[in-house]
């Protein structure tokens, strides 16, 4: 038995690329998201009968481009979410693993909250928003800084730091409801001051465009700014940073910082610019997209702002299918994970290349080859 | 290259979006067309009832429904609501109560198109013509399910099974908010009707919709004593608790009549205010601002009983009811229930929200005194739907360890 397997080459090998063409990885990654989509379509079918499979497609676009509110909800939440992954960039791209962006953002909202609580009414608005954006971008930096100076001074693991961060700034937020409202219902409520003015009559516009400005101003300051390559070096070989001389402990705090700064943005956006309020799950979860989104991106914030886009256009083409086909909450996680499993699986084929078993040929001698 | 791709993804995108958004153009005719926004889908109890008496009410009245699930408090809800308008709905429901100031900036953006809103508390300060609250005195209806567990505690001491002081009930509350006191003190009151040395003790989740906390909390009172268990949470995480330990269980919103443990349950059937609600925008007649069913309108009802329920103790319900209905029993009657020890001769409710914390409407007096009874006036007419009953009574141990 042992001879017949030995005679026969494998059906198919698994051989790492060195290289690959730019195009031909962007070729393989729109493969998988319209792979993923294709899927989704079938799974709907599955699900919701045969009509479901067109439904899936027409559902997906109009619930993204069907109205002009739709167009504008569609680049609001990619720019929330954009925001939070600007927000990790900068610690992922130098391996500190922060998965603490959910309460760093949260307790971001949380600063914005407590200024509208004890500010709010008795300056003028502008001033609040200014006031609440310090606040916003103090609570963050702290959250994400305490994380970063256990990891410089004394090695903690920051991955379960930052995760367990999140569930304290919860129930810190939490408490402060509790306190602010006497009825015990759990709920703020949306708050009268410290909102964003609208511009041209619509919401959000306000959002867009400080986030913009953010990814922008990132995008120079990792390209054109010491800090930036400082963060890249750190991130390849800390032994390096160390031999040409840079602080490591000096550049995890200093972005750590920088990733708070963001966060802080991000809670003010939430709260100034959209709910105008606070609650535990005010984030829903998107500290934690924000991660898969930065890291599709490969932590480029133009790659992040088309990968964000692409998430929410998912997420929210899915939700419409989901209202229109009657089905549950949970039909979009669905879509949503199967998007993610194809264009992360994806990055496998751009790493690797599968070298299928030559069809006619007789190998004669499959060990050399295999060497060779 | 890269760019080149990505411009014409988003090209085709735009076009295959734009003739679909034109193919698209709803036409609903004459159809009234009815929204329901759900802060999750029918896996909570809570959301099933309201999914439920919508499609009820809407195949009723011939109206399109369209039913948006997952919405969480946030300005998605905001966002949810003029999608809804955009769509051609002609009037919006949203069921959670963290939903209402998101549905009231909608109300005050879209004039033209009706909002209501479960377990509100704003419709009548606020003014707005387009906006509304609603609810039932589901008191009532916890109050013959309390009725029903009275009896099955009383059929414990009988047989023997624990003494008249260790008739002790568990409650799993969402928070420690009036809807959930009101329920449970109703409960409570309901089940001390028929078995005075009936005790309580009520935990929370701070969370209205958590299966393992709901799990959790439930096993937890019952390893702390409980030979009962009823619950103001929206999951099945305490009917399955009390299945897995074998204690008796008094439900919410739905009947778990597979459950050996499953005694009764109460719940709000929305489908009388729905239907009203589109008779109303379909009229153009104005609709309450504050409105309040009953046993009467069919808005509270007793669940299907479980398999253990004896016919005596149904008739027994029955008579309840019917000195319910007829309004010669009050669930809150002050002589049956002592505060600190004393009755409750008088109690300033926050009826009133107060939109402007630094300048409080003044509350209102509740405690009411008709035909020689002393009781609080819980959703009464004239204050507003959303229960007020935030007392703590004597018998109740509150445990908080959120």
């Amino acid at each position: 038995m042992t001879n017949i397997k030995t005679d026969r080459e494998p059906l198919f090998r698994i051989v790492k690329r060195d290289n690959i063409a730019r195009g031909k990885a962007w070729g393989i990654r729109i493969g998988a998201v319209v792979i993923a989509i294709l899927i989704g379509a079938v799974v709907s079918a599955i699900l919701g009968g045969g009509s479901a499979f067109g439904t899936f497609f027409s559902g997906l676009f109009e619930g993204v481009f069907g109205t002009p509110r739709r167009i504008l909800n569609l680049f609001q939440n990619t720019a929330i979410l954009l925001c939070i992954a600007l927000a990790v960039a900068p610690a992922f791209k130098m391996r500190f693993w922060n998965i603490g962006a959910e309460g760093q953002v949260l307790m971001g909202c949380l600063g914005s909250v407590v200024v509208i609580q004890y500010l709010g009414g008795q300056i003028d608005n502008f001033w609040l928003i200014i006031v609440m954006f310090l606040a916003s971008v103090a609570f963050s930096v702290v959250w994400a800084v305490i994380p970063a100076i256990f990891k410089a001074k004394w090695r903690t693991n920051e991955t379960l730091f930052t995760l367990m961060m999140n569930y304290v700034a919860m129930q810190l937020v939490a408490i402060c409801i509790f306190a602010w409202v006497p009825s015990g219902s759990g709920v703020l409520g949306t708050l009268a001051d410290g909102r964003f003015p609208l511009i041209g009559g619509q919401r959000y516009i306000l959002n867009i465009i400080l986030v913009a400005v953010a990814a922008v101003a990132l995008f120079l300051y990792f390209r054109f700014s010491k800090h930036g390559y400082e963060i890249s070096v750190v991130g390849e070989s800390e032994n390096t940073a160390k031999y040409v001389g840079i602080n490591v402990k000096k550049v995890i705090i200093r972005t750590m910082v920088l990733s708070g700064v963001l966060c802080g943005l991000a809670g003010l956006l939430l709260v100034g610019g959209t709910n105008y309020s606070v609650a535990v799950d005010s984030v829903d979860n998107r500290g934690f997209t924000a991660i898969l989104v930065a890291w599709l991106g490969k932590f480029s914030p133009p790659a992040m702002a088309f990968t964000s886009w692409l998430y929410v256009f998912i997420d929210q083409g899915a939700k419409n299918v989901a209202t229109l086909m009657g089905m549950g909450e949970a039909f979009p996680d669905i879509i949503t994970g199967i998007f993610f499993f194809f264009v992360i699986g994806c990055e496998f084929f751009i790493n690797y290349k599968v070298k299928f078993r030559p069809r006619k040929k007789k190998a004669e001698n499959p060990v050399e080859e295999v060497a060779s | 290259m890269k760019k080149k791709i990505l411009a014409l993804v988003l090209v085709l995108a735009l076009v295959a979006s734009v003739a679909i958004g034109l193919a698209a153009c709803n036409d609903n005719g004459d159809q009234l067309v009815f929204g329901l926004i759900c802060l999750h889908d029918e896996n909570s109890t809570y959301d099933k009832n309201f999914i439920d008496a919508a499609r009820e009410a809407a195949k009723a009245k011939n109206a399109k429904l369209i039913i948006r699930t997952g919405i969480p408090e946030s300005a998605a809800c905001y966002d949810a609501a003029v999608d809804l308008v955009d769509q051609g709905c002609d009037v919006i429901f949203a069921d959670s109560f963290g939903h209402e100031t998101y549905i009231l900036q909608a109300a005050e953006e879209f004039p033209e198109v009706q909002f209501s809103h479960a377990t509100g508390t704003h419709a009548h300060t606020e003014g707005l013509d387009n906006f509304h609250n609603a609810f039932a005195s589901i008191y009532e209806g916890r109050y013959l399910a309390g009725v029903v567990a009275g009896y099955e505690l009383n059929e414990m001491i009988e047989s023997g099974k624990i003494t008249a002081d260790q008739a002790k009930m568990g409650y799993v509350g969402a928070y420690p908010y009036a809807e959930v006191v009101s329920g449970y003190t109703s409960f409570y009151l309901g089940a001390k009707s028929v078995c005075p040395s009936v005790t309580m003790e009520v935990r929370y989740t701070s969370s209205w919709y958590d299966e393992t906390a709901e799990k959790n909390t439930a096993t937890a009172l019952i390893d702390n004593g409980c030979v009962l268990i009823s619950q103001h949470a929206d999951s099945s995480g305490a009917p399955t608790a009390c299945e897995e330990k074998g204690v008796p269980n008094v439900t919410y919103n739905l009947a778990f009549p597979d459950n050996d443990t499953y005694l009764v349950g109460s719940r709000i059937n929305w489908a009388p205010y729905f239907e009203y609600l589109i008779d109303c925008v379909a009229n153009g007649t104005e609709v309450a601002d504050d409105w309040t069913g009953h046993l009467s309108t069919g808005s509270v009802e007793l669940l299907a009983y479980g398999a253990g329920v004896s016919d005596e103790v149904k008739a027994e319900v029955e008579k309840v009811k019917a000195k319910l209905l007829d309004g010669s029993l009050k669930v809150f009657d002050c002589s049956t229930f002592t505060v600190g020890g004393k009755m409750l001769t008088e109690y300033m409710a926050d009826v009133h929200p107060d939109p402007d914390p630094k300048n409080p409407i003044p509350d209102t007096q509740v405690i009411k005194t008709e035909n020689g009874v002393t009781y609080f006036a819980e959703s009464a007419d004239g204050f507003r739907s959303a229960p007020y009953f935030d007392v703590r009574i004597d018998g109740i141990t509150e445990i908080n360890e959120a």
